[in-house]
């Protein structure tokens, strides 16, 4: 694990990986809405309405697969002070909170012709709703102080705690009577989807994980680049030379 | 050792509750916000007795956990800008023990004080009596979780930009459970249904919110003075 805690390590492998998972994100994604919106047979009861589910379905496991990553990131950060951990999990949260939304709006886009409106306060939709917020919050704090580092780590403590949520939303299907419905594809006894709209989903599945590690690599090397602009500016005025930045607003 | 600790624990007990009396207004104002804000929805909601007697748990329920965040801010913000959190975390007590103990005081200025004004709002929303006794049964278990949960917020806050903006936004969507289980509790007892799951979720919020919320409001609080 400490392999990649030196930036330039990681940095190599980075340049090495982004266009493979770059490429796999976009195969992933074409070949599952391809598959998703032409070939995949409309549901029997749902018409083709039910295409929905292959956006809808692998962010709002998205969400959740973000959020567990934001959580083992923070801890690995908190505890090892892994340099880049807490990098990663300021990175991944605006992407989470992205696939969130993306869940949310797309299953109530769906909700409206099938269950006849577009919000209901069911179990699973509010505890989603609260892992939206929770998203915000980790993004408002970890930006809310003047010491990146601090903030990075007073968000970490707060990824921790609402880490509760995540099986509060795995289960909420299960353990409330939910309008909702219950898991059909991760589920002990196999799945109960016909392999036609399986397929789609699996591969639209894989193009958001690749997509959502691309990115991610994308913004750690930025987050990178970013802390090391700011070492060099800060070394520079140490040596008394002003940086071009500082001194473009002072002498102007 | 062990009876001094208690003695430390109990010292900052009664420190913050001194502290809170001889700034009484501070403590009156939680509960002032609680009444007016209660006494508002009726003026926004029409005064049909039916209706008010229906929101009723909700309401009470809502204001309470507004007015436990509005109290939040000043649970650690004085004493980390004067230094005394920082000595606190210098001494032999554990931080988790004192975070307990500050907990413990804000419960008592704000938690126990809400429940006193709660039956003020029962009656002007018309509440059914029978279900008071649950209701202030409901407020004993579920405010300490919201204090203690409130306290990880208002540690993870200290020194960052507009921190008392940040409380609410880091709080609210982890205290969402006490109150929908609060409420429901309530709700089911109206509706002559067995209001025991909802009290025992409630019990089984505050008895992880107790070991875990002290540990880490501590952590935060050892970012915060580093």
């Amino acid at each position: 694990m400490h392999r990649f805690a030196n930036p330039g390590r990681f940095l190599r492998l980075a340049r090495v990986l982004l266009p493979w998972f770059a490429v796999a994100s976009v195969l992933g994604i074409g070949i599952g809405l391809g598959l998703g919106l032409f070939v995949a047979p409309p549901d029997y009861q749902q018409g083709d309405t039910v295409r929905i589910m292959y956006v809808h379905v692998p962010s709002a496991w998205m969400a959740l697969f973000v959020y567990t990553n934001i959580a083992i990131a923070s801890a690995v950060a908190l505890i090892w002070r892994h340099p880049l951990a807490d990098l990663a999990a300021k990175a991944s949260a605006p992407l989470g909170a992205g696939f969130t939304f993306l869940a949310l709006i797309t299953g109530s886009l769906w909700g409206k012709p099938m269950w006849g409106t577009y919000w209901v306060w069911d179990a699973r939709l509010t505890s989603v709703l609260v892992l939206f917020f929770l998203y915000l919050g980790h993004i408002a704090l970890s930006s809310a102080f003047d010491d990146p580092q601090r903030g990075r780590r007073a968000a970490a403590i707060l990824a921790l705690v609402g880490f509760v949520n995540v099986p509060i939303i795995k289960f909420s299907v299960d353990w409330w009577n939910t309008l909702h419905q219950p898991a059909s594809v991760i589920r002990l006894d196999g799945p109960t989807i016909h392999p036609d709209m399986l397929w789609p989903l699996i591969a639209m599945a894989l193009g958001f994980t690749f997509y959502y590690l691309s990115l991610l690599l994308v913004r750690l090397r930025s987050e990178l680049l970013e802390s090391r602009i700011r070492a060099l500016e800060s070394s520079m005025v140490a040596e008394g030379r002003a940086p071009r930045l500082a001194t473009a607003g002072g002498e102007a | 050792m062990e009876r001094d600790s208690v003695k430390a624990f109990l010292g900052i007990v009664g420190r913050d509750l001194r502290l809170a009396l001889r700034q009484r207004a501070d403590a009156l104002m939680v509960v002032l916000f609680f009444v007016l804000t209660g006494a508002l929805f009726p003026f926004g909601l029409g005064p049909e007795p039916n209706l008010l007697a229906r929101i009723a748990p909700g309401i009470i329920w809502v204001t309470a956990l507004l007015a436990v965040l509005l109290s939040l801010e000043r649970l650690f913000l004085a004493d980390y800008e004067d230094g005394a959190l920082e000595l606190m975390a210098l001494s032999p007590l554990p931080l988790s023990a004192i975070v307990l103990a500050k907990a413990l005081a804000h419960w008592l200025t704000t938690g126990l004080p809400l429940m006193a004004a709660a039956p003020l709002i029962a009656l002007l929303y018309n509440l059914d009596e029978a279900a008071l006794p649950l209701t202030l049964a409901t407020l004993a278990l579920g405010t300490p979780s919201l204090t203690l949960i409130g306290a990880v917020g208002a540690a993870l806050s200290l020194g960052a930009r507009r921190g008392g903006a940040l409380i609410p936004l880091l709080v609210l969507p982890l205290t969402i459970p006490v109150l929908i289980f609060g409420v429901g509790a309530i709700d089911a007892e109206l509706a002559g249904l067995s209001t025991k799951p909802h009290l025992l979720l409630l019990g089984a919020i505050l008895v992880l919110a107790l070991p875990f919320a002290p540990i880490a409001a501590a952590a935060a609080i050892r970012q915060a003075v580093e």
